[in-house]
Formats: C-alpha cells, structure tokens, sequence
C-alpha cells in the first residue's frame, strides 16, 4: 500500500541514506494523487487555519495585539506555555523511562501496563478532569490535595499527554540492535556512556516527535482541566478556557487571536524539534 | 518499468478510482451535513435550550404538550447544551422552532440574527417561562450557618462559583452579590467591592453551572452559589447538599421564544409552557412559576428582598457595565485581583 517505513514513519530511526526510494502510489497521475491528497488536507485542516488567521487579524493587527497583550490574556498564555513546557520536559523523561521498562524489563502484568498507557487518551477528558479532582482534591484517599492550583494543570495536562512520548520512543527500542550495546561494551564502554553515546540518538528523533505532539495537545487543552484547575482568572485560567470565554463574550477576533499565537507557539516549538534533529544526526555522522 | 506498464497502468486506474471515490464520499458527508434536516412539516418541533432544564422537558412538558389537543402527533427533535453555545448554535443555523435560555442576552443575540422576532416579550410574561432565585448551596447541616451574601464575606469560607465569563448563567450570581449589598444599603462602589470580596474567596471558578456543581460535590469549597432549580436538581439527582435563600437576593428569569420560522405548532408549545398545568409541570422540575397565582409558597418561599435585573437597568446594559470583557466592572475586578496575586 503505502511506501517503506523509513519514508512514512516519522518516528523511524535514522538509517542513513536510503539507498531505493519505497514503493510509489502509481498514477497517470502523480499529479492527480498529490491534487487529490492537498485538496483533502486543504478542507480538513488549511482552510479551518486559514480562517482562524484571518479572524484574528479581522481588525488588524493593532486588534490582534490588542487581544493577545490584555493582562488576563498574557497571564493565561504564559501559564499555559509554561505548563506545557514543564509537562514536556518531565514526559521526554518519564515517557522514555516508561518506554525503556516496557521494552526491557519483564515483570508480571508487563501486558496490563502497556494497555493502560494508552488509556488517557480514550477516557473523555471532563471525565479525567472529575477523576483527577476526587484524587487528588479536598477529600483525596491518597492525602494529596491539589486541586484548583497551577500544579494542578500540570498533572492533568501530564495526564493527557503519557502515551505520547512512549509510543513514540517503543517501537525505536524494540528494533534497536542490541548488538551494537554489546560491542560498545567489548570495547570498554561504560553503561552511561553507551546510553548517551549509542542508545539516545537513536532514540533522540522518537523523543522529539513524542515532545512536539505533547506540547502541541497540553497547548490546546481544554477539557481535563476545566474542573481541577480553578480557572480563577490570572492564577489558574489557562489559554483554552480563557478563549472560551472571549467566545461567550461574542469576541471572536480576540478568541481567534489568542489560539493563533497558540498555534505559532506550537509550530516554533515543531521547528526548534526539526532543527534540533537535524542538527544531532550531522553531529552523529 | 516500461516493459510492464500495461499491468501498471491499470493499477494506476484502480488506485485512481479508489481516491476519487474517497474524495466523492468525503465531500458527500460534507454536504449532507450541510443540508440536513430541511423538511418541516410543523409536526416536529426543533427545541433547542440550555441544559438544566432537559428533564423538565423531556419527562415533563413534552409528554403534558402532547396530551393536548394541540399537540397531539407533534414530535420533538431536542438539543441541549450550555446556553450561550446553543444560542450561538442558532445563530449560526442549527434548526431550531423553539429556544430557552438562561438569560435574556442569549435570546437577543438571535433577535439581532433576524431569527427571532423582535415582539418575543410582548406577551403577558414578557418572554419568561420560568423562574429561579439565586441560593447558596452548603455541606449537609449548614456548617458554617450561612445565610446571606454577607456570610460570604464575613466568615472564613471558600466560595464556589462558575466564571461569569466562561458562564453566561454565571452572571445571575454577581449580580445577586451586588444587589444584595445594595439592597443593604451600600453604594455602587461598595457593592462592587462585597462582589470583589467575594470573587477572592474563590478557590475555583468552574467554566460552567454543571460543572461547579461537580466540583462542589467533588469537595471543593464551603459554599456554591447556584440557582434553586440547580440546587433542587442535585438533589433530586441524590446529592448531599442543601440550599439556603437568602433573604435578598435576585430573581432569576428564564426567557423562551419561537424562531421566526417556526410552525404554529412551535408557538402552541410555547404557550403551553404558560398554561397552569405547563407551570405546574415546571414546579414539580424545581422551577418556579411565573404566575404570581400558582406559585406554590411551601416549596418556594419569596424571600423578603428580592429584587430583578430590571432594578439595574435590563440585561442589555448590565451586559455591558459589568461583564464587558475589558471595560466591564467585573473584568477590572478580575484584573484588580489578578494584580494582587502577583
């Protein structure tokens, strides 16, 4: 069906210059099948971007700055930024942990944990939200009240986002060659030296891909943190619920404003993600 | 690649057919989405309203409509959600006869769309189908005794309420806070003030009714401002909360209207909300009647202060004095606070 793993998964280790490309959809029509896939991505996803931007920027860009520099929007943006950048690091770190163990260690219910990584991601968020507030709120069983504090929108934006950077650095792991660990280790390698110097860049573009699809999702997200995080305005308010209320005040402009410097935050980060990687592979060679 | 290109070619016409088709279906699902939905015969009513009341309608007043001469063979095709979105729903077209909302603005916002009719108050109550009074809702046993707004303030307690600005519905409870200190003798400024102390108190402003009234049960909080409907509801739902009227506090009037569209069936409901047998179906639901005669005073006592939103001008202009989204009283509140927090 479609081409080789190295030329679609964008999680796939880098294997040096691919020698063939892969298999080709055939077409009269090469033209026809990228007309037919642009005019897809176009309905799906441009054209609802495209008129976000152009709402925002409705009455200019005096409006547009106007509506993303207000006090209680740039409060709400900086939380939310930071948030997400703090949930990221720790799942760049914790993710990996969690995608090593599964990989690596056998122990009894190894099946059960794999499938409950993926499990945030079905659960409706208002529900992880309500969930999140009975554990960890006033009458938490574990004796752990943060509800309604910015710590809050940390964990549940932590939540959400868990599969993300596991399922990106598992399948990396799983065809990692062990033989190249074992060489390293012949030649006298330390353990850490191996991990730096053999494991993580082959991990690096894995970890990358799993941190830019977190940030992305914590940047945007609405319905886990509705009930645990408060949402008092200039404490607690994050960019999406502030956005929704632009949207009950009719404000649309401002609404739109606010999510397109969301949008750029996420697409910088994309970048930095890219060029970082990039930049690792010439080093790696 | 030449020398099998026969076989290719009709690969290629294959691949080619099958994204094409893709492409037909997918734009065919657009479309019909788009145009869904049309026929109207008057024999179905779109109702689209807020969320609390959905029971009401749906084991109430629909069945009670039916059973009339009027309404008999009329079918409903329901929509509930929060009020502001359903009413920006509408606006932006989703079919709708009937429409009830928690607050007036949502009805105006559909009178500037051209889609209700600009006469949707003349009638003998004002485009009200229900009421409600603004309560505080507290642990099982009043712990803490409060009574009024002025508790709020007075005593050591976090208050629970939805951000008035995520919440259109949320805007009833400020101004009951602010009325309430007016009603006491304050000043406009000072009764800002008793609504910035209040707001302080807040450890969460959940983004919608339903959802502070989660949070509370979740055991956030001491108090919840909430409607009496709301309250009722919770309980009705086996909830341990209970509720108190204060003594001054505001009336909460819940507006319907028919679309201009609408079929005649769509306005003998609305009527039928008003007749005594609809506005007996509504106090069974926790709603209070919006005939003086049939208000059942066992169950819904008249606080001594109760005041409207007319005593401060209407909702047009409250919408804009207090919860302008930048020159509003209550978003320099918000600003005042969030400066101190820093």
């Amino acid at each position: 069906m479609s081409g080789e793993a190295q030329t679609v998964n964008p999680v796939a280790p880098p294997t040096g210059k691919p020698t063939r490309a892969g298999i080709r959809l055939p077409g009269v029509g090469e033209s026809l099948n990228k007309g037919l896939v642009v005019t897809y991505l176009g309905l799906i996803v441009l054209l609802p971007l495209a008129a976000i931007a152009t709402k925002a920027f409705e009455d200019g860009f005096g409006g547009f700055w106007d509506a993303v520099s207000s006090p209680q929007a740039f409060a709400a943006l900086k939380l939310t930024v930071i948030a997400s950048l703090i949930v990221v690091v720790i799942n760049a770190i914790m993710g990996t942990l969690i995608a090593w163990v599964l990989v690596r260690d056998e122990f009894r219910g190894k099946g059960f944990v794999n499938s409950v990584i993926d499990l945030p991601f079905a659960l409706p968020t208002i529900v992880a939200s309500l969930t999140l507030l009975v554990v960890y709120g006033k009458d938490s069983p574990v004796g752990i009240n943060i509800a309604f504090t910015q710590t809050a929108v940390v964990v549940a934006l932590l939540f959400v986002t868990l599969p993300f950077v596991v399922r990106a650095v598992q399948p990396l792991l799983l065809s990692l060659d062990r033989d190249m660990e074992s060489a390293a280790e012949s030649l006298g390698a330390g353990k850490v030296r191996i991990f730096w110097r053999i494991i993580f860049p082959n991990l690096a573009p894995g970890i990358a891909t799993g941190v830019a699809l977190a940030f992305a999702r914590a940047l945007g997200e609405f319905g886990s943190l509705v009930l645990i995080s408060g949402n008092v305005p200039f404490k607690t308010e994050v960019s999406s619920v502030f956005i929704r209320g632009q949207i009950e005040s009719d404000n649309l402009v401002g609404a739109s404003a606010v999510s397109v410097v969301l949008l750029a935050t996420s697409l910088l980060l994309l970048a930095c993600v890219t060029l970082a990687q990039r930049w690792g592979l010439r080093h790696d060679r | 690649m030449k020398s099998n290109s026969k076989k290719n070619r009709l690969n290629r016409f294959k691949v080619q057919g099958l994204l094409v088709f893709a492409l037909v279906a997918f734009a065919a699902i657009i479309a019909g989405c788009g145009s869904s939905s049309d026929s109207d015969s008057g024999s179905k009513i779109a109702l689209v309203a807020y969320s609390t009341p959905q029971t009401a309608y749906e084991d109430g007043i629909e069945p009670g409509f039916q059973g009339t001469d009027e309404g008999d063979g009329i079918d409903f095709s329901n929509s509930f959600g929060a009020s502001g979105d359903q009413s920006r729903a509408v606006e932006a077209g989703q079919k709708a006869d009937y429409v009830n909302f928690a607050l007036e603005t949502d009805v105006t916002r559909l009178v500037d769309a051209g889609k209700v009719a600009d006469t949707w108050r003349d009638n003998k109550y004002k485009g009200i189908v229900t009421n409600s009074v603004v309560s505080l809702v507290v642990r099982p046993g009043n712990p803490e005794g409060i009574e009024s707004f002025q508790d709020l303030i007075d005593k050591d307690v976090e208050v629970v309420t939805p951000n008035p600005f995520t919440s259109g519905g949320a805007r009833w409870n400020i101004m009951a806070i602010y009325g309430a200190a007016i009603n006491e003798g304050a000043s406009p400024k000072e009764a800002l003030d008793s609504v910035k102390a209040v707001l302080a108190k807040t450890p969460a402003q959940p983004e919608s009714a339903r959802v502070a009234l989660q949070a509370f049960v979740g055991g956030a909080g001491d108090v919840l401002i909430s409607y009496e409907n709301e309250a009722i509801a919770a309980q009705t739902a086996g909830e341990d909360v209970e509720y108190v009227i204060p003594d001054d506090t505001i009336l909460i009037e819940q507006p319907a209207a028919v679309t201009i569209d609408a079929a005649q069936s769509a306005q003998d409901f609305l009527d039928y909300n008003w007749t005594d047998a609809g506005q007996q179906i509504w106090q069974e639901q926790g709603y209070r009647s919006v005939n003086p005669a049939l208000l059942d005073k066992e169950k819904f006592p008249v606080p001594s202060g109760l005041f409207t939103i007319e005593d401060f001008g209407g909702w047009d202009k409250v919408a804009t004095d207090f919860f302008d989204e930048e020159n509003g009283s209550i978003a320099k509140i918000n600003q005042e606070l969030g400066v101190e927090a820093e």
